[in-house]
């Protein structure tokens, strides 16, 4: 008999099932809403994976994922649960917003560093409150990240409308910046390797969100620092009785967490909008939390199911387009069955596929140790 | 400000804090016994959506009450078997309800209204109308919940065990109460009083659905629990200040104080949460949770 499921059906076929689930839910939704979900699966895959073009906007959504899912799996790690990754992009697109403006004239090899600087600055600051608020005062994560997202909000509405809006506009947004602070886009690098892609707004950021995945790998698992962190996630009383600074790890942790959530700006404001626009977030940061659940906490995972997310984005925004009665929220629903299935009922497949894997193969070596 | 400006500003309150007070108390009921729920928001959207649909459909007021109270209960039973039965992440669940009824109600009303997600607007008796002073019937279900819920939670055995399984599980379980039953009358009582408060929101206060017509106020009722510091009567007190922040600050825009100048509305709308981030932290009082609200209770055997 075996006892837990061979390692590979643990990382790859439960999270397929999840994905599946979830779309065969979707599926009965779409049947509801009187349209074909064969046809709307069709559409969504060809609008984002069937054209150079929807392959890049793809991929512009997928870096956004990335570096939300990653904020909230480096959090995870440490047991904190950051839902605020929303609120600290937000205050990442103003750190690089406020570089951007305050620095028109400088050259793009000194002003992108330092804009790169600014808004990761601002996620890991909003982001390091709460962590500072719960290793010092006890304060629950979950509830002051939820209040810190609500205060981002007003923050940035009260900044746009009133104090960075360009002058004569009645948009709450700031004046675009100079080219000099504009991210490499990638359509003249893929069209070099024969696809033709013009006006996507893929830019370099996606590059460094792959860069930013391979750094939390070291991170958490090459470092000391990732030692502590997963320690204290393990098991937060072994990790204070073993010599485990927790307050200060709790502290860099979402530090780092508010950091990634910062990436989210480089994509949107620097490499896509190159303006400061209001509620330019649009909901990545919650986002973030479906794919890192989806990941396994894991940059690998994250990585590939931020490719999900993409993908339904993407797809998603073209079966708008082709089927006005399926709206651009279906993502949303997909996204919270995503949620619910690989987060809430995360149990739910393991012991009906142990079952069957018993069934198939009854007769597996046992260990010295059982029984 | 002038006599009737006053009157204007506190009927305006009562209105605005008679959702924040149904989710308030909600989240009461379902953290008094021990289930934590950020899923409010999605809770009354949800019930906005089927209470306004269902009204229009019928062209009952009532009727639509009713659609809205089992749209909220079903997914209150999704949280409830998600983190009692499966003792699955509490925040996660409640997250994932929030996403599930952000989308599935923009969607359905799209495709079912054509109007971009809003239901049509409701008339005559399709809607809750004034029937005593100025009040109607939602408010005065609401206001007397307060009570009710006051009694029922410490004037009864029933709420002497409800609090108990938010406290020390396990103790109950040794008086030979079942957790998960107590539980799950928690997360129940919570999703009719998220039904009520939708309701409220989409035929009473407004007439008909607009998609994401909460705004947050499922996340400003969280903030209000943590002040009213999981109490009944406080927390009426606590949804009406809130309620009058938010009239003053519509009255507000663009009105110079003297010797304070103009305050700008987003100070006012961030001031909830900002003393709930001081109160949480001890920095002016303390707000202490049920101490076993967020773990799930897995029964020794």
């Amino acid at each position: 008999m075996r006892r837990s499921l061979p390692i590979w059906a643990d990382v790859a076929l439960i999270p397929l099932i999840n994905v599946v689930a979830a779309f065969l839910i979707s599926g009965l939704v779409v049947l509801a809403i009187g349209e074909s979900p064969i046809e709307a699966l069709r559409l969504m895959i060809m609008g984002s994976l069937g054209s150079p073009e929807g392959l890049a906007f793809t991929l512009y959504y997928s870096t956004n994922f990335i570096f939300t899912g990653l904020s909230v799996a480096l959090a995870y790690r440490a047991g904190l649960f950051n839902i605020g990754a929303e609120g600290q992009a937000y205050l990442g697109g103003l750190g690089a917003a406020l570089v951007c403006l305050a620095l028109p004239d400088w050259p793009a090899f000194l002003l992108l560093p330092l804009a790169i600087i600014g808004a990761g600055l601002f996620g890991a600051f909003w982001a390091m409150i709460p962590g500072w608020l719960l290793a010092r005062r006890g304060s629950h994560i979950v509830i002051t990240t939820i209040m810190f997202n609500w205060i981002a909000t007003s923050l940035m509405s009260y900044l746009l409308v009133n104090v960075l809006r360009a002058p004569g506009s009645m948009q709450p947004e700031t004046r675009g910046f100079s080219a000099s602070a504009h991210l490499p886009n990638l359509d003249g690098m893929l069209t070099g390797l024969g696809l033709k892609i013009s006006n996507s707004p893929l830019n370099i950021s996606f590059l460094f969100a792959l860069i930013a995945a391979l750094y939390v790998w070291l991170v958490i698992w090459h470092t000391r620092l990732g030692y502590e962190i997963r320690t204290l996630g393990a098991n937060p009383g072994a990790a204070d009785y073993a010599g485990v600074p927790t307050a200060k790890i709790i502290v860099i942790t979402m530090g780092l967490s508010g950091l990634m959530a910062g990436g989210l700006a480089l994509n949107e404001v620097l490499g896509a909008q190159h303006r400061l626009l209001l509620d330019f977030t649009s909901g990545y940061g919650f986002v973030g939390i479906a794919v890192a659940l989806m990941g396994r906490a894991h940059p690998f995972g994250v990585v590939c199911a931020a490719l999900l997310f993409g993908i339904l984005y993407q797809g998603g925004s073209e079966l708008a387009f082709d089927q006005p009665k399926i709206t651009r929220d279906m993502i949303v629903v997909i996204q919270g069955l995503v949620v619910l299935f690989a987060g809430a009922l995360e149990g739910l497949w393991r012991r009906p596929l142990l079952a069957l894997f018993n069934l198939v193969s009854p007769h597996q070596p046992q260990t010295e140790t059982e029984r | 400000m002038e006599m009737g400006s006053a009157l204007i500003i506190l009927e305006s309150g009562l209105r605005l804090a008679i959702p924040l007070l149904c989710a308030c108390l909600a989240g009461l009921w379902s953290e008094r016994a021990g289930i934590i729920d950020i899923g409010l928001e999605g809770k009354m959207l949800a019930a906005a959506f089927a209470g306004a649909a269902l009204a229009h459909f019928t062209g009952s007021a009532w009727l639509g009450l009713i659609g809205a109270l089992l749209a909220s209960l079903a997914l209150a039973l999704l949280h409830g078997f998600a983190t009692i039965h499966r003792s699955g992440n509490q925040i996660v669940s409640g997250m994932a309800i929030n996403m599930i009824a952000a989308g599935l109600t923009a969607l359905i009303g799209a495709a079912w209204f054509g109007q971009g997600g809003r239901t049509p607007s409701l008339q005559g008796p399709a809607r809750f109308e004034p029937i005593w002073l100025g009040m109607d019937a939602l408010t005065l279900l609401a206001l007397l919940s307060v009570p009710i819920s006051w009694f029922a939670l410490y004037q009864t055995r029933f709420g002497l065990r409800l609090r108990a399984a938010g406290e020390n599980p396990s103790a109950l379980e040794t008086a030979g109460v079942g957790v998960a039953m107590i539980r799950y009358c928690g997360v129940m009582i919570c999703g009719v009083l998220c039904g009520l408060g939708g309701a409220y929101l989409a035929i009473a206060q407004a007439a008909g659905f607009l998609p994401q017509m909460t705004a947050g106020k499922g996340f400003i009722a969280l903030a209000a629990l943590v002040f009213a510091k999981w109490r009944p009567l406080p927390s009426l007190l606590t949804c009406m200040l809130f309620g009058l922040l938010d009239a003053t600050s519509i009255r507000l825009q663009g009105v110079s104080l003297p010797g304070l100048g103009q305050i700008p509305v987003q100070a006012i709308q961030a001031l909830p949460y900002v003393l709930t981030v001081i109160l949480l932290a001890g920095f002016v009082g303390r707000a202490i949770p049920p101490a076993a609200a967020g773990l799930p209770y897995v029964k020794e055997n």
